[in-house]
């Protein structure tokens, strides 16, 4: 990388620091690239910034409560009547953000308590124990909130997919899923990526982003911890280097208590359950030419396929190919018909996170960090067989 | 010529009678019912656009008081909270009157209540519960 490059991590945050770095959003490079050419661009600009704000199931929250007089050990944990898991040590639970309410309803779950947690409400923490001769506590019923708890960080294990399939339902009847409500016969199709503001479409290979690179997490600065969860950079790309599906993926994580609702957000999925809307920015260096090309992508030359999600099986049937320049025009033309197109990630939220992102980085606030570690970037994920003798 | 949404709300007893039928034949108004619903031992809910003369409208909103039906002017079959929606847009693709749509400029949801015909599979395919059918406001309906 450095034989070649134009600048380095190092330079680029000296001029951050001294409020020269010349920093523009994502759409913004594409305008610049086409205007004066990548040699140009890749002189004149230093930061490039994206965003996106989408449903991002695999995301929660790690809390310590603190400990009572007398002290718990606590065993099951529940927030406002949802569960947290807190199998590990006596205060410390994990709120994932997809778990319901025990009340039955699929209208309010973890992601609902991380929401009202952000905007400083009350929460009601019940827990119970067996009591130990350290721990003689057997149950606790009270209130938190983040001013009185110690540690409450987001861990999302899976989060700012780069790409992801679009959705739409070839069966006779509305079906209800995690890529929103489909209507019969291919009446709609649903896409949820931020398309050429997005941070992994911006960063292919993952040159610049691994464990360690700081970036726009919830409205606060947060991290990434390393690669997600199914993360599966093996996937076929075209030639501008993009994959066609979800490919790689990154754990992030950063601190609740700094964030703002603006940018996550409880989301009900009707018929599948609770999401979570998590907003994530990602700053791309520009080190050379091949980062200027890669930041500058067009919605037109990034492709995904649309897939029938009438077909409960985990290879859905693939429709078509299509480009998010065609998506996000409002319609596309599916088995010889026009059929409205919808988001499931809010571009209006993803623009404002590339431009606070810039505006961070321009008023010298936020500085680049160089990868501690690189991710993977060969890996495909297994499939769970199912085997007798369990 | 005056053109309304209308919420009329019947007690039980006025299940039996032709309103509608009325409504068309002596007042002269050009019907067309949205939603209907009706729940046992409970007030049946009409929601209908309506098409007449300004002294027709008014004398049929008389005329449904006499009645003692419940009778509001509507803006929109729904009301969308501003504060909570993300503009994500999910509620553009299940909403078949055109009155959800993103701007394709600055990608903000813009909704348009004279287009609305009160069908409500926005309420349920809104991520963040941000739209209210005007139909399950719990008896508050929200007048024009």
């Amino acid at each position: 990388m450095s034989i070649l490059s134009l600048k380095s991590f190092a330079e680029i945050n000296e001029k951050i620091k001294q409020r020269r770095a010349v920093v523009v959003t994502a759409e913004e490079i594409a305008e610049i690239v086409a205007e004066k050419g990548t040699a140009q661009a890749a002189k004149e600009v230093d930061v490039v910034t994206t965003g996106t704000f989408g449903p991002m199931c695999s995301s929660g929250v790690w809390l310590n409560f603190g400990h009572s007089e007398p002290p718990i050990r606590m065993t099951k944990v529940w927030l406002n009547d949802v569960p947290a898991y807190a199998g590990v040590a006596a205060v410390d639970a994990y709120l994932g953000a997809t778990e319901l309410t025990e009340s039955g309803s699929l209208e309010y779950g973890g992601a609902h308590v991380i929401e009202e947690l952000i905007a400083g409400k009350q929460v009601k923490l019940r827990a119970i124990s067996y009591g130990t001769d350290c721990y003689p506590r057997t149950e606790i019923a009270t209130y938190i909130s983040k001013e009185i708890i110690n540690e409450a960080y987001l861990f999302n294990p899976r989060n700012a997919y780069q790409n992801y399939g679009a959705a739409a339902n070839r069966s006779d009847r509305t079906i209800h899923t995690y890529m929103g409500t489909l209507l019969p016969n291919c009446g709609n199709v649903n896409y949820s990526t931020s398309g050429a503001l997005s941070p992994l479409i911006n960063d292919p290979y993952l040159r610049t982003i691994g464990i360690g690179t700081r970036i726009f997490l919830g409205g606060t600065q947060g991290y990434v911890a390393w690669h997600g969860t199914q993360h599966n950079p093996s996937r076929p790309r075209g030639e501008n280097g993009l994959p066609f599906q979800n490919a790689a993926s990154l754990a992030l994580i950063g601190d609740l208590k700094q964030m703002s609702t603006q940018f996550i957000r409880a989301a009900v999925m009707e018929g599948y359950g609770v999401s979570m809307f998590v907003g994530v920015g990602i700053p791309i260096p520009i080190l050379d030419e091949e980062m200027v090309r890669y930041a500058a992508v067009c919605n037109r030359d990034i492709y995904t396929n649309i897939y029938d999600y009438s077909v409960p099986s985990r290879s859905r049937p693939v429709l078509a190919k299509v480009s998010y320049e065609t998506l996000q025009s409002g319609t596309v033309v599916l088995e010889g018909r026009k059929v409205p197109t919808a988001p499931l990630s809010s571009m209006k939220t993803a623009r404002a996170i590339a431009s606070t992102l810039k505006q961070w980085i321009a008023d010298g606030q936020f500085l680049l960090s160089e990868p501690v570690a690189p991710l993977p970037t060969t890996a495909s994920p297994q499939n769970l067989e199912i085997v007798g003798g369990a | 010529m005056q053109e309304i949404k209308a919420f009329l709300r019947f007690p039980q007893e006025h299940f039996s009678k032709p309103i509608t039928y009325r409504l068309v034949k002596e007042y002269n108004l050009m019907i067309n019912i949205l939603r209907a619903e009706v729940a046992a031992n409970k007030a049946g809910e009409l929601i209908m656009d309506i098409e007449g003369s300004e002294q027709d409208i008014a004398e049929a909103i008389d005329f449904t008081a006499h009645e003692g039906i419940e009778f509001r002017i509507l803006k929109s079959g729904i009301t969308l909270d501003e504060e909570r929606c993300v503009h994500c847009g999910a509620c553009t693709s299940v909403c078949p009157s055109g009155a959800l749509t993103l701007r394709r400029d600055d990608w903000s949801l813009v909704f348009a209540p004279e287009k609305c015909f009160a069908c409500e599979l926005c309420v349920k395919s809104c991520p963040v519960r941000a739209i209210v059918a005007v139909m399950h406001l719990n008896g508050t309906v929200l007048a024009g």
